[in-house]
């Protein structure tokens, strides 16, 4: 259950405050630590998150999806060292799936993050998804608060190697990059699975395959057709009304991340696609969206709970019974329910 | 009140030159199916790198992978890093081809349990369980 602020103990507030200041000051054990003690929601997280928060810190996030070895991670790597170059502080979130029969995962990674593993400019996290959908982990938009209130400008999310509608990203990201490639086969099926929706900017990697340019061509015209970004919005619902910069056709570039080709090319297209945001008011807008299906994701995380404890005192099992055996409409027992668990009292009716 | 429930983060890791990954993947594995959360770094790591990764990532344990014959330099040089960046309560263990008489001596130096050739990895599964329900991590 959510500690109040007045039933808060003291060690949780020691806690949060040496943890958020030590954000503040940019060590970074303390990030590493104040990162897990939200990603396992430990008590005290939420007023750690407040603590960090109030640094006012603002950094541009960067999506990157794609299929599974579409090369997402060597990507995320060489554009870090892009930015590097130009002085930015660049945090990482990487994340993986949790093996559902397990609860363990495999978080692979930083493998192909190894010329970034000294630089102290650079802040790489692994995450698993621990059950979540959509590509991320629960807790992925508090981490990337952490970093960004411990003074990272640039924050790269790198989404699990995605199948189908799988979009969390284009709720995170302020710019999402869509990695595909000639051998992740069929892109129609990308599109189908609403990734073109979700795509700010579209990088063919592994360009040293022959396929590559008729994909990009392939691409360029479906982007032409008006099935990318700039046409309909964002696909993920919750989204659909966000803008986006205006007139914004989302490029098809070209790299070899391995190789480091189309990085600068790609770093650019991104600053090109930040300033569009930002000068058309869209980036305020788009992260007004944001809070806000994090606030209603929240909002249904508590009723739902509340509703698992009504359910746990055998009181569905009741009602059910009641209804069964006709001493009770499903509406009685609903209202009666919810009552009962103190989530809505009076009439259903609106 | 939901008490969290932690999860055990470990870090695999192979220091040196070393190349035989084979032990190292099966380790990888054997520590997924276990439900710990695993951060695999890959080959060709420094001491410095090995403890920065698992300064970021947070680990509670770091396990090196080493069939080299360095074992003598690189474990004690990722404890004595590891110490100094703040994580001498983060458990070293790890496996390879390392002798017993070497395995007491990093023993005594603070490193724990070495797992050799054909060693079960549900015994190195069970060892670092142990070791996080003693060290009082599973409360926090
Ligand atoms: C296969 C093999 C290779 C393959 C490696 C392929 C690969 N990608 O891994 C190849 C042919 C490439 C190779 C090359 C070499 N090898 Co070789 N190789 C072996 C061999 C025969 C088997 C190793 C193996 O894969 N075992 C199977 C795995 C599953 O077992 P394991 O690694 O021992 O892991 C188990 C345990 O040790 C433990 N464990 C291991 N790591 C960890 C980590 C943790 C955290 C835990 C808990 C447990 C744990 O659990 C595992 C499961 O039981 C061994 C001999 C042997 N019998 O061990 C020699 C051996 C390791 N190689 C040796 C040598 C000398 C070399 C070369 C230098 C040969 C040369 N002159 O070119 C090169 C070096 C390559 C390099 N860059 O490092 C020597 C090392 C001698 C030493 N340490 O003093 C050995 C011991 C052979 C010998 N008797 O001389 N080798
Ligand atoms: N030929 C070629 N290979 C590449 C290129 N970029 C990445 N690779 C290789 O593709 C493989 C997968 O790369 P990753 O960066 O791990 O891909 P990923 O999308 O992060 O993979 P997951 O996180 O597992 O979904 C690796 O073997 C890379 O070396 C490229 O431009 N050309
Ligand atoms: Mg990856």
């Amino acid at each position: 259950m959510a500690a109040v602020a007045g039933r808060k103990t003291a060690p949780e507030r020691e806690m949060a405050r040496a943890l958020a200041e030590g954000c503040g000051a940019g060590e970074r054990a303390a990030l590493a630590r104040a990162i897990s003690v939200v990603e396992d929601r430990r008590p005290g997280f939420r007023e750690l998150l407040r603590q960090v928060a109030a640094h006012g810190r603002r950094a541009h996030r960067t999506g990157i999806t794609g299929p599974p070895g579409a090369g997402k991670s060597t990507l995320a790597a060489a554009l870090a060292r892009v930015w590097r170059g130009a002085g930015e502080e660049v945090a990482i979130v990487a994340v993986d799936p949790t093996s559902p029969y397990s609860g363990g995962a495999l978080l692979g990674d930083r493998v192909r993050m190894a010329p970034l593993r000294l630089d102290r400019g650079v802040f790489i996290r692994s995450m698993a998804t621990r059950g979540a959908g959509g590509g991320l982990a629960e807790a992925v938009h508090d981490v990337i608060d952490l970093m960004e209130g411990s003074g990272f400008g640039r924050i790269l999310l790198e989404t699990v190697g995605v199948g189908q509608t799988e979009l969390g990203v284009a709720e995170a990201a302020d710019t999402v990059v869509v990695v595909l490639t000639p051998e992740s086969g069929d892109e129609v099926q990308a599109m189908k699975a609403g990734l073109a929706e979700v795509a700010d900017i579209f990088v063919v990697n592994k360009a040293d395959r022959q396929e590559a340019r008729a994909l990009v061509r392939r691409l360029r015209d479906a982007v032409g057709l008006g099935r990318g970004r700039s046409a309909g919005g964002r696909g993920a619902d919750a989204l659909a009304e966000e803008p986006g910069a205006p007139g914004w056709t989302p490029p098809v570039l070209t790299a070899v991340a391995t190789a480091g080709e189309g990085i600068i090319a790609l770093a650019d297209a991104i600053e090109d696609h930040r300033r569009g945001l930002a000068e058309s008011g869209a980036l305020e807008a788009r992260r007004i969206a944001r809070a806000e299906a994090r606030i209603r994701a929240e909002v249904r995380a508590a009723l739902e709970a509340r509703l698992g404890r009504v359910a746990g005192d055998g009181g569905f099992g009741e009602a059910a019974r009641m209804v069964a055996g006709g001493r009770e409409t499903v509406y009685e027992a609903a209202q009666r329910l919810l009552a009962g668990g103190g989530i809505l009292s009076g009439d259903l009716e609106p | 009140m939901t008490t969290t429930h932690r999860r055990i983060r470990v870090l695999v890791a192979k220091p040196g030159l070393d190349g035989h990954d084979r032990g190292a993947r099966v380790i990888v594995s054997a520590f997924r199916d276990a439900g710990f959360e695993v951060i695999y770094t890959g080959l060709h790591q420094t001491p410095e790198a090995i403890v920065e990764a698992a300064l970021q990532e947070d680990a509670d344990v770091v396990a090196l992978s080493i069939l080299s014959g360095a074992h003598m330099t690189l474990l004690p040089r990722v404890k004595a890093l590891l110490d100094k960046a703040g994580l001498a309560d983060v458990l070293v263990t790890g496996g390879g081809i390392i002798p017993d008489e070497d395995a007491e001596a990093l023993h005594a130096a603070g490193i724990g349990r070495l797992f050799g050739p054909g060693a079960r990895t549900g015994d190195a599964v069970a060892y670092i369980r142990t070791w996080f329900t003693s060290s009082g991590r599973a409360e926090t």
